[in-house]
């Protein structure tokens, strides 16, 4: 078992846990993701690591509530316990990687983190601080209620810009046009890493090839195992199929196939919603629409 | 002609099981059990045990269960296996040790699986546990993966006195028994939990959710955690795809993704959250058991399903009983056939596939006659749903982790056959890692030899 020593929400439906997890709290990198299974029936949830404590033994989640499965593991308290947790999995970001220092070094980096993705960008850009590098970092969501780690972000980057979309708060945009805010007053990066939902990675590899800037973006498919084992989380960049899981999660956003990956991410929205509603509702659906398998 | 065949074994109708999870085969009673041992002529020089992998002493348990010494043919099955009540399920029989029974020669051989589930099953069911060695010896060895090789190769040692850890990467012991081979075959929590709980009983510790290449590495272990020696049945994990166009649509599955799901995940039980997809219309690529396995799951789960396999029956690689049963439920084979590209709708979903006939030409490297297209002969079968049954290639994660750990031009990790040693000291290897996918037995075979080759190297320390 795995327990929950401290959670915490942090915004409208985001919660963030820490997880003592002796193994993967020693071995993890930033960029490198866990799955976590709350229970016998839950699902294997696959989930971003935002923080680690290699003394404490614990590794940081951030969660959003999004299917059955999130919302009945982010009603846990501290105390209670997951019943599996394992990681890390994925290679961790090359940005990230003693080896690579030298080369990161001589890069002004930009960070873009939309929605969520704020959370495993803040590890990060928490290592390459660390580690004497200092990066600017757009950190964006759709409105106020939804931002979180303003704080924890601006004490590791050298520039926090933060946006809305509706302008309650900060910069009235999204991270694309605040990029774009930037570049044209002036700012050069070598390096864009952008991660939050596919479609806001979509557009900001759109625009960085307009503007030529190398982009790595952060994919989250649909994944079973996490192993390599299930080939759920197949992908298309650069007219080669990988896997999300052992290949990435990290990706050159100039060659992933994203409106592909976002037809895939739907694959079980049917299912899902089922689950959703159900979950919400207890047990109203009694199938009979011939869609869905309910009624067998 | 007296004693020419078997005693017949009851099954769940076919049309009743079509629906349901629930085992297919009943397996013997205690009657039926003696009346078939009775049938074994007791070889001098029994030919049966030189089919089995991990040669049972055959002729002696048959005995035992024909003079109702049920725990001692049980006893007498454990000293070379650890899993007969798997093996009396899943082992291709009929190639192995049934397939050189003198009784076949003029009739049917001794339903020799069909008496090994009986031990097993009449041993659990009566609370009889295997042997456990007398005292540990206080050497640590770490056992990757806790399926078929992993169990036997872990139990082998432990029997031998070594303290033993397997690390599994995934949240449930059993590795293909559990993810893999469904519940109407092998069930869960009866049969494969109880043959862990066995492993376990003879002192082997179980890890779970450690994936070996990224949790810790295999020269941790060795420098780190106090393991004077490490075996990895890490199995083949990674599966095939044709390269076809549409291979990426919303539909189509890998048969790993689609058992995992209804298997390790139970997704066919309504209380699990893990979702999967109710196709109305299967094409199950493949010919292989992991091809019947999801067929029939896809049946069960309400679909119509075909297996599409470009080479004809007889070379239908599968276990014989699995292609009998899949077709008494109602499983279309579209055999000497093979998908030339999936079609996808305007919302990239499958619509259908494209299917071309072949025709048998020389036999190719593998002694099977190789299929060759037949020009102008495609046509499309119009689905919802393509499940990929391609075989496995092993996961790379181990080898590539590992300091001095050879493999070969296929990923497999190259390891002895007779006593499973690497190419770095003190690691061993065996089953499907080293094979490529192959079947439960051998890799017990190899997990078998694998112990036997630890014991000596760490004896010779």
């Amino acid at each position: 078992m795995y327990p929950i020593v401290r959670k915490e929400k942090l915004a409208d439906q985001i919660y963030l846990m820490d997880i003592k997890a002796p193994r993967v709290a020693r071995e993890c990198l930033p960029g490198q993701f866990i799955i976590a299974k709350m229970d016998e029936v839950g699902e294997r949830i696959p989930l971003t690591i935002c923080d680690y404590d290699r003394e404490k033994e614990t590794v940081t989640i951030v969660v959003q509530t999004i299917g059955a499965g999130t919302e009945r593991m982010m009603a846990l308290s501290e105390g209670d316990a997951l019943e599996d947790f394992v990681g890390p999995l994925g290679c961790p970001s090359e940005l990230c990687l003693e080896k690579n220092l030298e080369e990161t070094k001589k890069k002004h980096i930009v960070y873009i983190a939309g929605g969520l993705g704020t959370a495993p960008v803040y590890p990060q850009v928490k290592w390459l601080k660390e580690h004497g590098i200092a990066v600017d970092v757009i950190m964006g969501s759709r409105t106020k209620d939804l931002l979180f780690y303003i704080d924890e972000m601006k004490a590791v980057a050298e520039n926090v810009y933060v946006t809305t979309d509706d302008g309650t708060y900060g910069f009235h945009g999204n991270g694309c046009q605040q990029l774009e805010a930037l570049t044209g007053e002036g700012k050069h990066y070598d390096v864009c890493v952008a991660i939050g939902p596919m479609i806001m990675m979509k557009f900001v590899s759109l625009l960085t090839k307009k503007l030529e800037i190398p982009t790595i973006v952060s994919m989250n498919p649909i994944m079973v195992d996490g192993t390599g084992m299930c080939g759920a989380c197949r992908l298309v960049v650069g007219g080669e199929v990988k896997f999300a899981c052992v290949d990435g999660p990290e990706f050159d956003g100039h060659l992933v196939d994203f409106d592909q990956a976002m037809k895939r991410q739907l694959q079980y929205k049917t299912e899902e919603g089922r689950a959703k509603l159900a979950y919400e509702e207890g047990n109203t659906h009694h199938g009979g629409c011939g869609q869905c398998g309910g009624d067998r | 002609m007296e004693g020419m065949v078997r005693v017949p074994v009851r099954e769940q109708e076919p049309k009743v099981r079509a629906t349901n999870f629930e085992e297919v085969c009943y397996g013997y009673n205690s009657e039926e059990a003696v009346e078939e041992a009775s049938r074994c002529l007791n070889c001098k020089n029994a030919q049966c045990m030189k089919g089995c992998p991990v040669a049972i002493d055959i002729p002696a348990f048959i005995q035992q269960i024909k003079e109702g010494s049920f725990e001692e043919a049980y006893q007498k099955i454990s000293e070379s296996s650890a899993l007969p009540a798997v093996c009396g399920r899943v082992c291709p029989q009929e190639s192995q040790c049934e397939g050189k029974c003198i009784r076949g020669i003029k009739g049917e051989p001794v339903a020799i699986g069909k008496l090994e589930r009986f031990a097993a099953d009449w041993a659990r069911e009566n609370g009889i546990k295997p042997k456990k060695a007398d005292a540990s010896n206080g050497r640590k060895v770490a056992v990757i993966g806790s399926g078929p090789a992993g169990l036997t190769c872990a139990g082998d040692l432990a029997k031998l006195g070594y303290e033993v850890t397997i690390f599994e990467a995934l949240h449930q012991a059993g590795g293909v028994l559990s993810y893999g081979i469904p519940e109407f075959r092998l069930p869960k929590d009866e049969v494969v939990a109880a043959e862990v709980a066995n492993v376990e009983a003879l002192g082997v510790k179980i890890e779970k959710n450690v994936v070996i290449g990224k949790s810790v590495t295999v020269d941790e272990l060795l420098e780190n955690e106090g393991f004077e020696a490490v075996f990895i049945g890490s199995g083949a994990g990674l599966p095939r795809f044709m390269g076809i166009p549409g291979e990426q649509a919303n539909g189509v599955f890998s048969a790993n993704e689609f058992l995992t799901r209804n298997n390790l995940m139970k997704a066919f039980k309504e209380e699990y959250e893990t979702p999967i997809f109710h196709g109305k219309k299967v094409v199950v690529v493949g010919g292989g058991n992991v091809a019947m396995d999801a067929a029939r799951t896809a049946l069960r789960l309400g679909a119509e399903v075909h297996i599409v396999y470009r080479r004809g029956e007889e070379e239908l690689p599968a276990r014989r009983e699995e292609v009998h049963h899949a077709k008494e439920e109602g499983i279309i084979f579209d055999l000497l056939q093979n998908p030339t590209e999936i079609l996808v709708n305007e919302d990239g979903w499958v619509r259908g596939i494209r299917i071309i006939k072949m025709e048998l030409g020389e036999p190719d490297e593998s002694g099977r006659r190789s299929p060759i297209e037949i020009p102008g002969s495609e046509y499309e079968i119009e689905c919802d749903t393509v499940i990929m049954s391609l075989g496995t290639s092993p996961n790379p994660l181990i080898s590539s982790t590992t300091v001095g750990l050879d493999t070969n031009r296929r990923k497999c990790i190259i390891a002895s056959e007779e006593n499973g040693a690497t190419s770095k000291p003190g690691v061993f290897a065996g089953g499907d890692a080293v094979t490529g996918a192959a079947t439960v037995i051998l890799a017990m075979g190899a997990g078998k030899a694998a112990a036997k080759g630890i014991h000596e190297f760490l004896s010779a320390k």
